[in-house]
């Protein structure tokens, strides 16, 4: 599991040079300060991870439970509670804030984010399958998906069987993405490639699990 | 305003000339050669401009040793050293594709006397 995280927004993409005088293709997260709301620990909750928000939020727009949450932190309300999980929570504390300075360039992040939703996406689209040719007689079926199975046996069709049906708005974890540059001041943060979901999405930065050359060469992990 | 023109800002020349299709321009190309860098100019007619902010792109025809050469440059970007407009072209088009089929004398474009407002 990841040593930090922290959450941000999409702003959009674009791009910029690097020393090669290269253009780089980076997605623009904000990334507003984080307050923590609450730290969850294996003892307690079973599990670990802080509990942020960022951003305002009016009081009177939020539900007596989420006040009363809010309050007993004794953070101001934000826009959201974000759950992020971390290997060990033990050095934050609630009312902590945590900004883009996490991040330095250079460094390995896994982007989570619930992607756009594609609505009912047919074969081609939702599972990449070849469809069918545009000539030898073909008429009108393109871009079905062909067979989905045999015949008087199983006589069924197999359950998962990759169909036509609801595509996208679901979270989707980029991996390894590079951080090209971090700014704190301006609260933003440039990760090379794109980031699931549209501009305004929630995106949740940790470090990357699954980064090798990274976690060898730094020895931030054993 | 795009919402990531914050960022497109940095990465924006201030010394772009004002040209546009049918002009006449030197690009100053950096090369890296090794270790070394050297300045090398690519002398055409602009016969493309297209894109906006940081993806704004042109692009320079000319005919070197009887042979069409076209080369895309990004507007801002830093492999540019410098941006010279030599002639001022007077043409009807925002893309000059109709060169590449002409050559000689017919492929030459008439220049602007009149200064632009």
């Amino acid at each position: 599991m990841a040593t930090k995280a922290i959450v941000g927004e999409k702003v959009g993409m674009t791009q910029v040079w690097d020393e090669q005088h290269r253009a780089i293709p980076v997605t623009v997260l904000r990334v507003a300060p984080v307050r923590v709301v609450q730290v969850k620990t294996p003892e307690r909750e079973g599990y670990a991870a802080v509990q942020v928000t960022w951003g305002f939020r009016r009081a009177s727009t939020l539900t007596k439970p989420e006040l009363g949450h809010f309050e007993r932190a004794g953070v101001d309300p934000g826009r959201k509670l974000v759950e992020l999980r971390l290997d060990d929570t033990s050095e934050f504390e609630v009312g902590q804030e945590l900004t883009a300075e996490l991040w330095s360039a250079g460094e390995r992040v896994d982007a989570i984010a619930v992607s756009k939703g594609k609505g009912f996406a047919g074969g081609m689209k939702r599972h990449n399958f070849k469809g069918q040719g545009a000539a030898h007689g073909n008429h009108k079926h393109h871009r079905a998906p062909g067979s989905i199975g045999a015949c008087a046996t199983p006589s069924r069709v197999f359950k998962g069987t990759r169909m036509a049906g609801r595509m996208g708005g679901q979270q989707v974890t980029a991996l390894n993405l590079e951080v090209v540059s971090s700014d704190p001041e301006r609260e933003l943060v440039l990760v090379k490639g794109a980031v699931p979901g549209p501009r305004g999405a929630v995106v949740v930065l940790r470090d990357s699990v699954k980064a090798p050359a990274a976690r060898n060469g730094n020895g931030r992990r054993a | 305003m795009h919402p990531t023109e914050i960022i497109d800002r940095d990465s924006l020349r201030d010394d772009v000339p004002e040209f546009r299709p049918g002009d006449t321009l030197k690009v100053h190309v950096r090369v890296v050669e090794g270790n070394r860098e050297r300045v090398q100019v690519f002398q055409g007619a602009v016969i493309r401009r297209q894109g906006v902010g940081v993806r704004e792109t042109f692009t320079v025809r000319k005919v070197s040793f009887g042979v069409g050469v076209e080369r895309t440059f990004p507007v801002h970007s830093p492999t540019i050293a410098k941006l010279e407009v030599v002639t001022h072209g007077d043409v009807r088009r925002a893309k000059l594709y109709y060169l590449r089929e002409r050559s000689g004398k017919a492929a030459k474009i008439k220049e602007k006397r009149a200064v632009r407002p």
